[in-house]
């Protein structure tokens, strides 16, 4: 159980292996039902039309993953924050998705290992268990198929799996923890990316005050912040008809045609993994909860604050694309002349998307004794070197 | 404590009395909502009316009183967004003048069983009434004109009849898209861009059409200038086009009387019809099974726009056709018609012949029950959700979980809920063995009040109960002292 292992490092600090010991309690959000953890939420009593997971306020989610058990999830807690999943120990997927940052690294562009830098900014990873592709192009259809790409790209984690699984089974404590979660399958490359999968999956906020108001309890947004949600929903503004809740994501492509930062050229987005013209600058639409933590925004993290954030949808319909391209731009990306104030009352709105009530207990110690504080700031103290485009599956 | 048990049980005992709620010129309709509860109908006076109304409730109906001609209008100036912007199930909209907002006039968002009836739109932005993400709906004697895009636009809906509204001078008059189980029927659509649309648009979370009827409209003169906003699926549409099927599936059209577009009077097509939009593998972009039954078709195709033209100089005519069959599956045999003789054609020699000749059977598609009907919410229920929501999500009953077991705080707190209700808002933290507890101080002072009584009054049989009916809580009658 977490609480006993906080006390326990306090205590002891050259702890044997048989002191670990995988919660056994599900992560809030979840209860417990025939050995596995079920999401459970207000959302969850609602219909939503052709189970689509979206519409209006009370308005059912998509499918969750979930049926992990309490082990599994725990023991992924640890995966998650423990840099000996890079391949020079320095860098846990933590370092680019931090709880404090709503699980981002407040950077433009992640920086991997050797301080290199990835091609886009990192996404929030907040209710990412109920997404169909994942990735800002939408290029993996699962958590297991996505969290190839940072473990073994080059310049993300740098790892391979011949590495990343000796180094684990070289581990006493975590081929215990693997036997807790997993039984006689033991440690595979397999259970290593369900451990995370099922990590991943528990990181839910749906708990905002937007979500009382959506729940009936209207008296929990200010004037300014109704205003702003009402702004949100217009189809004036239109920002939910992409970001669509209650995830604020409708999960589909959008071209917007957003800008690049200063001398980046521009990224051509899912027309990269479909090869389809169309489809090019077009990126999936980010969920926009937790919004309020996740700066600088875009996948290029080309905007410092959401004031400019939601500005660029006012600018005029591609005003942002290079001279010489074309993109064939969404159509709800029109010009509709929303005014300061305007502009003002959506970050109001956006700001009550804000819900961290159920976020996960960062580790004090990691099975491999790796410093998880360090892979935590590794963004902040590593050294940049040139951009390197390395390519992710 | 005891005020509070007292308070509640007799919020639970009250029967719901429907009221109704007069707003008169220079009041706001706003106001009345807000203080409307489940079943209220808001009566609207004569008068001018400047704001945008959202409905966040359900089973409210939103009715304008009309005195000898006098309407209650909604005024937008072209300043105001939307008119009337509602989620809440059973919501109804009628007799309303509603002009000059700058996007739709009557919008829905998951709202189910909604009706829109008796309403005059005029130039009134981007849609004038559209319904989306809805269940089981229904629009009738509307009058809308003026509209940039679709006047009526039922956008991923289900079980929806679209009945006796005029819709004119607008881009499209009627758009059916994405949705399934739809009637389009006495209705009267002239001097649009083009007339009825029934629509995939590729790109949305809701990718099918089907099942739709479009039957005994007056489909008249749809030859007015495309002018849809630049970018906008609509403004892709050619001038002059009476009806269009863009890669729906069993769209049934019958004893519909279509004369006087310019370009086509019915058009087949599959989703290359609308270029320069990003591609959905996931959309199915082939008409399938379409089917032509009677209709009453002439003088269409008199000034077809350029493409249409040199289609049909491919046979050596320069006009129109009553009915095209755009490239590609539009011309396969899934698709029949009756009396196909009768019509001046593109495209269909390679259909087959309708099985039936008529759609008769199918009075309507509004479903025999309301959809999705939700328990009316009390009090009580709400403040039980809160808890099973919220709360329960770290409080077992008589485990330890995240949180300290409720029974172990109903020991600590039994005769002191304001207690709790404190140290909602401000949890400091008490036990070393245990996290912090986030705050919970964006509850309102009485939420959590209530919220605490409730948890302290948990029991196993309670708990039992909500188990046993999946989610509808019991109710918390007695404290526990
Ligand atoms: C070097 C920084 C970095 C590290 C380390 C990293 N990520 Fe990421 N992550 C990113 C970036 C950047 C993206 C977006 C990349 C893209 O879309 O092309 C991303 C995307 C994701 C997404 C997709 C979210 C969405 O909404 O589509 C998930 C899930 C994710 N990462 C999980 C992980 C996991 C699990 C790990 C550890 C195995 C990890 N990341 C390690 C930077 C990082
Ligand atoms: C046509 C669909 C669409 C509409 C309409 C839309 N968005 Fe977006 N939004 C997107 C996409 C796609 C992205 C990612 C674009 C990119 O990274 O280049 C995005 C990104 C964002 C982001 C940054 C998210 C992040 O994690 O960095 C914010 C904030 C945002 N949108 C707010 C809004 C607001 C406010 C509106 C209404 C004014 C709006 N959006 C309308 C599709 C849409
Ligand atoms: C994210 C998990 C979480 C949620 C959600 C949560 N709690 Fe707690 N709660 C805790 C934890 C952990 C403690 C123990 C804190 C401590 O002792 O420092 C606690 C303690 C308490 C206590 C004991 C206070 C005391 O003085 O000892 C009460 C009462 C309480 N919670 C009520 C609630 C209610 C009511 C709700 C819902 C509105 C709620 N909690 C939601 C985790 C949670």
């Amino acid at each position: 159980m977490r609480c006993w292992l906080v006390v326990l490092s306090l205590c002891c600090a050259a702890a044997w292996a048989d002191d670990w010991r995988l919660k056994t309690v599900c992560p809030p959000g979840f209860v417990s039902d025939s050995g596995v953890c079920r999401f459970s939420s207000l959302y969850s009593d609602y219909p939503s039309l052709q189970d689509a997971g979206m519409g209006g306020l009370k308005v059912g989610l998509p499918t969750p993953r979930d049926g992990f058990t309490a082990q599994q999830i725990d023991l992924g807690r640890l995966l998650f924050f423990d840099p000996m999943l890079s391949g020079d120990g320095s860098v846990s997927c933590a370092s680019c998705h931090q709880p404090d940052k709503g699980f981002t690294d407040g950077r433009a562009l992640s920086r991997g290992i050797h301080g290199q830098t990835a091609e886009r900014s990192a996404p929030s990873l907040w209710n990412v268990g109920f997404l169909q592709t994942l990735f800002w192009d939408a290029r993996a259809s699962s958590l297991e198929q996505q969290l190839l790409g940072p473990l073994y790209a080059e310049h993300e984690m740098g790892n391979t799996p011949e590495q990343l699984l000796a180094s684990l089974r070289g581990n006493p404590i975590y081929t215990d923890l693997f036997k807790q979660a997993f039984g006689d399958k033991g440690l595979t490359l397999d259970t290593i990316y369900t451990a995370l999968a099922a990590f991943e999956a528990s990181l839910i906020s749906l708990n905002s005050r937007y979500d009382l108001y959506a729940h009936g309890f209207h008296e929990v947004l200010s004037e300014p912040e109704i205003e702003g949600m009402n702004i949100f929903r217009s189809f004036v503004a239109r920002c939910g008809e992409c970001h669509t809740p209650p995830l604020f994501t409708n999960q589909q492509l959008a071209v917007l045609g957003t800008p690049e930062p200063a001398g980046r050229p521009l990224d051509i987005g899912a027309e990269g993994p479909t090869g389809d013209r169309s489809l090019r600058g077009g990126f999936k639409v980010p969920t926009l909860r937790n919004i309020e933590l996740t700066a600088p925004y875009m996948h290029s993290g080309r905007f410092k604050t959401l004031r400019e954030t939601v500005e660029f949808y006012t600018k005029g319909r591609g005003h942002a694309v290079p001279e010489g391209e074309h993109l064939s731009i969404h159509w709800h990306i029109w010009d509709p002349k929303l005014t300061d104030t305007e502009l003002d009352r959506l970050v109001d709105f956006l700001k009550t998307l804000t819900d961290q009530s159920f976020m996960p207990v960062i580790p004090e110690r990691v099975p491999s004794g790796l410093s998880v504080a360090d892979a935590l700031d590794h963004s902040e103290t590593v050294e940049s070197t040139p951009v390197a485009m390395g390519d992710s599956p | 404590m005891k005020k509070i048990t007292l308070l509640l049980s007799l919020l639970l005992c009250m029967p719901v009395l429907a009221n109704d709620i007069v707003v008169k010129d220079g009041e706001s309709i706003q106001a009345a909502v807000n203080k409307a509860v489940n079943g209220d109908v808001i009566l609207v006076q004569p008068g001018t009316y400047r704001e945008s109304v959202y409905i966040d409730k359900d089973n409210i109906t939103l009715r304008g009183v009309v005195v000898e001609g006098e309407w209650p209008v909604m005024e937008g100036d072209h300043k105001l967004n939307d008119a009337i912007l509602y989620s809440g199930n059973n919501v109804t909209v009628e007799w309303l003048k509603i002009m000059h907002y700058k996007g739709n006039a009557i919008m829905g968002q998951s709202g189910n069983n909604y009706v829109i009836r008796n309403n005059w739109i005029v130039d009134t932005g981007v849609y004038g009434i559209f319904p989306q993400y809805g269940k089981n709906g229904l629009i009738e004697y509307n009058v809308l004109s003026g509209i940039e895009d679709a006047a009526i636009y039922v956008g991923m809906c289900d079980n929806v009849d679209v009945k006796h509204n005029e819709v004119f001078d607008s881009v499209a008059g009627i758009e059916i898209e994405n949705t399934r189980h739809a009637l389009v029927e006495n209705n009267y659509a002239h001097n649009n861009t083009a007339g009825i649309l029934v629509f995939i648009t590729p790109g949305l979370p809701i990718k099918t059409a089907y099942d739709i009827i479009v039957r005994n409209n007056f489909v008249v003169n749809n030859n007015t200038p495309n002018f849809g906003a630049p970018g906008s699926i609509v403004s892709k549409v050619p001038v002059g086009v009476g009806m269009v099927v863009m890669a729906a599936d069993d769209v049934k059209i019958e004893g519909n009387i279509i004369t006087g577009n310019q370009t086509a009077g019915i058009v087949i097509t599959d989703l290359a019809f609308v270029t320069d939009v990003a591609s959905d593998t996931e959309s199915e972009p082939n008409p399938d099974n379409i089917q032509i039954l009677d209709n009453l078709m002439f003088n269409n195709g008199a000034d077809p726009v350029a493409e249409v033209k040199a289609a049909m100089l491919t046979k050596f005519k320069t006009t129109g056709p009553d009915i095209l069959a755009n490239v590609g599956s539009a011309q396969e045999p899934d698709n029949c018609i009756l009396n196909a003789e009768r019509y001046t054609s593109f495209g269909i020699g390679k259909w087959s012949k309708c099985d039936i000749t008529t759609t008769a059977d199918v009075k309507t598609y509004l479903l025999p029950a309301d959809a999705a009907p939700r328990e009316i919410e009390t009090d009580a229920d709400r403040v039980a959700r809160l808890y099973k929501g919220i709360c329960a999500g770290c409080h077992a009953y008589n485990l330890r979980m995240i949180g300290p077991p409720a029974m172990a705080i109903q020991a600590q707190y039994y005769d002191n809920p304001q207690g709790i209700a404190d140290y909602l808002a401000n949890p400091v933290k008490k036990r070393p063995d245990f996290p912090p507890m986030p705050s919970q101080g964006h509850l309102s002072e009485e939420l959590r009040l209530k919220v605490a009584e409730y948890m302290l009054c948990l029991s196993p049989k309670k708990l039992e109960a909500v188990a046993a009916t999946q989610g509808q809580v019991a109710k918390c009658e007695k404290p526990s002292n």
